[in-house]
């Protein structure tokens, strides 16, 4: 008999208690630039988090084509204090369960980026995919130009927990189904001169909370049956006047802001009852 | 095991349903550009696929011969070549035929014998007054039907698919890609949900010099078979896919409709819309939602259909599956994901989402309308608009 | 309302038992019965009744049986009973009819129709008492093959969750259940070592201690689920599709959203908790891999993702994506698997039995070579033991119980879970009602019941001359089919009986 000595070896992955031990070696200060070049996401995204966790809160990722879940992994580490300035196209899902995180984009995202956010904060420097914010529940998405279809499906809100999205320019149809809460702001920059692709239809349908609000006009067969349409109250307004600030802002449109800020051009959006099913069943 | 890897879809599923990547592009000067770009765009959406099919279609790639039907046959076996052969000389005057130039890799298993044939129908009757297109579809629905382990997976003129099991990149270089040119490039990286791969069920899918890719899933598929073959088309794969190629080879060549009517058959408006159109619009709609009711494709889906001459981006009416289109000079791109567009063109004139259920057509330029139109309409601005 | 309805059951009362002492009208959630106080007799309304039987048990002189009416339509085997009832409903209201748990109609019901065998003579049965029998059972993603490099036995880090016995709780939210139940299954699950899981209805903090028995769930309401959630937790589980209700979402009535749920949830209180027919990030398989990933994203892969559909026509082929998008765990949900709340037309018509489903889905992953990278977990209509043992040898790696861990708690499927007005406290959130689980004794009551069915399945373990339950896993030569037709013999994989 002449056994094999064979040592066991486990890849067991070190806990974050353990790993947040090591030693501090990145400048929470200085920007760290990262090349997402034929990096996988996977590879991409532990990249961060290693980096984060000795230290480093500010990340430049150029070059991103296609990676996916930007921001979601970063999580027990100082995760407000975070920030992510992202050149390229990142992949679908970006900033999914986002949780603290500051992204911003210098280019288009595609489709389901800030997928049931909690909190942190999305700058989309140029248009958004489909599924923008599904289920969101916390934070704040700026979106430059368009948005697809299906944007802000299923946003809540829980106390002061009220998740927000401005869209500067148009959105595509089922624009805020289901939505059960949070505010969306639509600023529809280009209504006067450059009318949008195509009207969008079937919004808010299904909606029993939050708030929409458009600057432009909404025809009654654009919305779902359960939406209703007011003009916003003095309170709302302020909220708006809020966010298109943010807006402005994040995009260097400060000297355009009161032109965008016209509050006869402004309707809102919202759900006639909290529950809307109620009468769809019998016995 | 059964052997999974050939020609023939293994299992008796209702229908094989795969969901993807797709990408595709046109020069619509009808430059015969490299494929590297399509190459490295479907590659770049690896994420989308598993490894289970991809395929490539080329438009413009034998201007050698361009008036004779390519087919490019898969053969399990070598008895099944010959058999095939036997029929292909019976029926067709064969001008050239040689194997598929490819370049085994280790990631493609137990290929088919893959072989192309340049032929042109003998008409078996000399007072039958047929189409030869006619012709050669009737043959190669013969031969995928009743020839054990031989499957035509492309048949037109001056084109070819490429396709087979495993990631994109993989079969590209499997077939040597990168030493063919054409003016459209369509590509596809699959997901099978419902089978392993097998090369037949693989896409594109086509028929004469149609193509297909697809990502999604055709809920109706049944009810636009059962429709398709009250016209004599065979679903010889059971894949969903299919429908699309032979709806189009029915709707276009044979009942001689638009493409764009043919889009509008495939997505019309739901019925609420078209009530509140005006008269002209709603009969329109009326008669194709009547007419062609069995040929509405429902369900999640995203095409990018080609001939000569044409690309076609499109997707289902309230458009579930994704699509980006984009625009660099004389080339149009299509995409599910516009990373894959910006990685082969960063700087891109315009790109935008299309609207659900309108498609977006690229043609050669000096044919009829524009070059690139969405819905019938010339596009609209780019996405990322200036304020 | 007045309806032209017969009533479905009717009282009978010894009024020579009945002392008027009133407990059957505080016991009933459905306002059967008032007192009469000038005839000092109990009244009727038996239009009301649903047979939950909560009176009858309660009753302290047993003066109290509910029964069939006898009352009756004209016979007609078309038009039955039921048929006839439902169709007056809906003319009533023009609406959707609910109901709740599994679907009821006589479909064969194969567990039935299948036989085990036991050792005799060629090989020993086995003393389960005396010797060992291991029912310890690993869910996630197993290795295709070992590897040793430079002597160095290469261990794979596939996420996984152990459980001492192959029996898990399955989802059921706080919220279609009263949160004593919730507790009682996370007791239960901790106290035995398997586990329960959240449903989609959120995950109290403070039970969160049970993290290591928890599987919490992602479905398409997304309520009360943050980074925390998921990394709290054993195990995530992507929730597609129910047994009792395939294809569709569902709805928590608003005024079931109390401040706690409100709280659980994350959503404001009194307002409809929707879940969406789909995930809207999912309408493909690319898009399922894609949330399969995300989550491992967030828990830094070192949790097992798991993934619940309901068994449909295309199931085997489906389970295939599943797996090749990442999934580490499947888990089938069959056609007689229950539901808080669901359209009766869905529940009696769509679906799959789980026994075909689960065979036919084990089957396609062994012939694809890829049964090794996902465990398989079957549910919907599981009763006993033997259904576990049999459902295991057709190739699942562990069930989930749902309706039978409710009987246990008190359940007397009555079917009503939908009008939260449950008599004995499980699907309500009516604190008079709720309180009728003593979360304690219904920790026991499911200990008792898993230690029970544990102790069986080593009965039928021991009988098989077999002593750890991963021999019988796949193990379809265990099986015999009577009573069944060749395609069915065909599906389950299985002989019949004799051959």
């Amino acid at each position: 008999m002449n056994p094999v000595v064979i040592t066991v070896k486990t890849k067991e992955p070190a806990t974050f208690a353990e790993k947040l031990k090591k030693k501090v070696a990145y400048s929470p200060a200085k920007w760290h630039q990262i090349d997402a070049a034929g990096v996988h996401y996977k590879d991409l995204n532990r990249k961060i988090r290693a980096m984060a966790e000795k230290g480093a809160r500010k990340f430049e990722i150029r070059n991103v084509f296609g990676q996916r879940y930007i921001g979601t992994n970063l999580w027990g580490i100082e995760r407000e204090k975070i920030k992510i300035r992202i050149h390229g196209t990142p992949g679908s899902d970006l900033g999914a369960l986002l949780d603290g995180p500051a992204i911003d984009v210098f280019g288009n995202v595609q489709d389901a980026t800030g997928n049931t956010m909690n909190g942190g904060k999305i700058i989309i420097h140029g248009s958004a995919g489909d599924v923008l914010g599904y289920s969101m529940r916390g934070g704040e998405i700026y979106v430059r130009g368009n948005v697809g279809y299906r944007v802000g499906i299923h946003m809540k809100e829980y106390e002061a927990k009220v998740p927000t999205i401005v869209i500067g320019g148009t959105v595509q149809d089922f624009f805020g189904e289901y939505m059960a809460g949070g505010r969306i702001i639509v600023l529809n920059k280009f209504f006067e001169d450059n009318p949008p692709q195509r009207l969008s239809y079937f919004i808010g349908t299904g909606m029993h909370g939050g708030t929409i609000y458009i600057r432009g006009e909404v025809e009654i067969n654009q919305v779902g049956a359960e939406v209703g349409m007011t003009e916003p109250a003095d309170d709302e307004w302020k909220i708006i006047e809020r966010y298109v600030h943010r807006y402005c802002k994040a995009f260097g449109f400060e000297s355009r802001q009161a032109k965008l800020l016209k509050r006869e051009k402004f309707i809102k959006l919202y759900a006639k009852s909290s529950r809307p099913y109620g009468m769809l069943y019998a016995y | 095991m059964k052997n999974l890897s050939r020609v023939n879809n293994p299992y008796n599923d209702d229908k094989v349903i795969s969901q993807c990547s797709i990408f595709g592009m046109m020069n619509t000067s009808g430059k015969l550009i490299s494929g590297m770009q399509c190459i490295t765009a479907i590659t770049n959406m690896h994420e989308r696929g598993n490894g289970l099919g991809a395929g490539f279609a080329i438009y413009g790639i034998y201007p050698d011969r361009p008036d004779d039907y390519a087919l490019h046959i898969m053969f399990d076996t070598k008895i099944s070549r010959e058999e095939t052969e036997t029929y292909l000389k019976r029926l067709f005057d064969i001008s050239f035929a040689e194997e598929v130039p490819i370049f085994p890799t280790e990631s493609i298993i137990n290929p088919p014998y893959i072989y192309r044939y340049f032929v042109h129908p003998k008409l078996k009757d000399t007072h039958e007054i047929v189409d030869e297109d006619d012709l050669v579809t009737r043959r190669v629905f013969k031969i995928n039907t009743s020839i054990e382990g031989a499957f035509v997976f492309s048949s037109g003129k001056n084109m070819g698919v490429f396709k087979g099991v495993g990631f994109p990149e993989e079969i590209a270089q499997f077939f040597g890609l990168e030493h063919y040119r054409g003016y459209i490039w369509t590509s596809h990286g699959r997901f099978p949900t419902n089978t392993q791969g097998w090369w037949g069920g693989a896409h594109p899918l086509s028929l004469l010099d149609w193509t297909v890719v697809h990502n999604g899933e055709i809920s109706s598929y049944g009810a636009n078979r059962r429709f398709l073959e009250m016209y004599g088309y065979v679903c010889t794969m059971q894949t969903d896919t299919e429908v699309v190629a032979y709806a189009v080879d029915l709707l276009e060549r044979k009942h001689g409709l638009p493409i764009e009517v043919v889009m509008d058959i495939f997505s019309p408006p739901v019925w609420e819309q078209i009530d509140r159109m005006n008269s002209g619009d709603r009969k329109y709609f009326e008669a194709i939602r009547n007419t062609y009711g069995s040929l509405l494709l429902n369900g999640p889906f995203a095409i990018i259909v080609a001939h000569h001459g044409e690309m076609i981006a499109h997707t289902d009416r309230i458009r579930l599956r994704p699509m980006v289109a984009g625009i660099k000079g004389d080339t149009v791109y299509a995409s599910s994901e516009e990373s894959a567009i910006r990685l082969v063109c960063p700087e891109l004139d315009k790109v935008w989402i299309p609207t659900g259920g309108h498609p977006v057509i690229a043609r050669l330029k000096g044919t009829e309308g524009h070059d690139v139109v969405e819905g019938g309409r010339e596009i609209p601005g780019t996405i990322v608009m200036e304020v | 309302m007045r309806t032209a309805l017969l009533p479905e059951f009717s009282v009978v009362r010894d009024e020579n038992r009945c002392i008027q002492c009133r407990v059957c009208e505080r016991q009933c959630s459905f306002d059967v019965y008032s007192y009469d106080a000038g005839n000092n007799l109990m009244v009727h309304r038996e239009e009301n009744c649903v047979a939950c039987q909560r009176c009858s048990v309660l009753c302290p002189t047993n003066a109290l049986v509910i029964k069939m009416n006898d009352y009756t339509y004209r016979p007609n085997a078309n038009w039955t009973r039921e048929s006839i009832s439902d169709l007056k409903k809906q003319a009533e209201t023009g609406g959707v009819l609910l109901t709740g748990m599994g679907c009821d109609k006589p479909l064969k019901n194969y567990w039935d129709h299948i036989l085990l065998n036991a050792s005799q003579v060629t090989n020993p049965s086995i003393d389960p008492l005396r010797e060992p029998m291991e029912l310890r059972t690993r869910l996630g993603r197993k290795a295709d093959h070992l590897e040793i490099r430079n002597g160095n036995l290469e261990v794979p880090d596939y996420p996984y969750v152990d459980l001492s016995t192959p029996i898990m709780f399955g989802a059921m939210s706080y919220g279609a259940i009263s949160y004593n139940c919730f507790k009682s299954l996370a007791q239960a699950a901790h106290e035995v070592g398997t586990m329960f899981n959240t449903g989609e209805g959120g995950w109290p903090r403070e039970l969160r201690k049970f993290g290591t028995n928890t599987i919490v769930q992602c479905a398409s309401g997304r309520f009360g689920l943050d980074l925390e959630y998921f990394n709290d937790a054993a195990m995530v589980e992507i929730k597609i599709g129910q047994g009792a209700k395939p294809g569709i979402g569902g709805h928590l009535p608003g005024e079931k959203v109390s401040a706690h749920i409100s709280q659980t949830r994350m959503i404001p209180m009194g307002s409809d908790a929707i879940s969406p027919a789909p995930h809207h990030d999912i309408y493909s398989i690319e898009d399922l891999q894609m949330l399969v990933h995300a989550l491992k994203e967030a828990t830094d892969y070192r949790k097992p993702v798991s993934v619940k559909i309901s068994a449909v026509h295309n199931a085997p082929a489906i389970a295939s994506g599943m797996v090749r998008a990442g999934a580490d765990i499947i888990v089938i949900d069959g056609v007689r698997g229950g539901t808080g709340a669901a359209p009766k037309i869905l529940r009696d018509n769509v679906g799959l039995p789980i026994e075909l489903a689960l065979a036919a889905v084990d089957t396609r992953l062994r012939e694809e070579g890829i049964r090794n990278w996902a465990s398989l977990v079957c549910s919907g209509g599981i009763r006993n033991s033997s259904d576990i043992f049999k459902a295991i040898a057709l190739g699942a790696d562990a069930v989930y119980i749902g309706t039978a861990a409710l009987m246990a708690l008190g359940c007397t499927v009555c079917q009503k879970c939908y009008t939260g007005k449950c008599a004995w406290g499980i699907t309500t959130q009516d604190p008079y009602l709720s309180k009728r689980v003593n979360p304690e004794i219904g920790t026991q009551a499911l200990v008792n019941l898993l230690r029970a069915w544990s102790l069986e399945i080593k009965e039928m373990l021991g009988c098989a001359g077999i002593n750890s339950i991963e021999s019988v896993r796949g193990n379809r030569l265990q099986l015999r089919g009577i009573g069944l037709e060749d395609w069915e013999l065909g599906v389950l994989g299985i002989r019949g009986a004799g051959q």
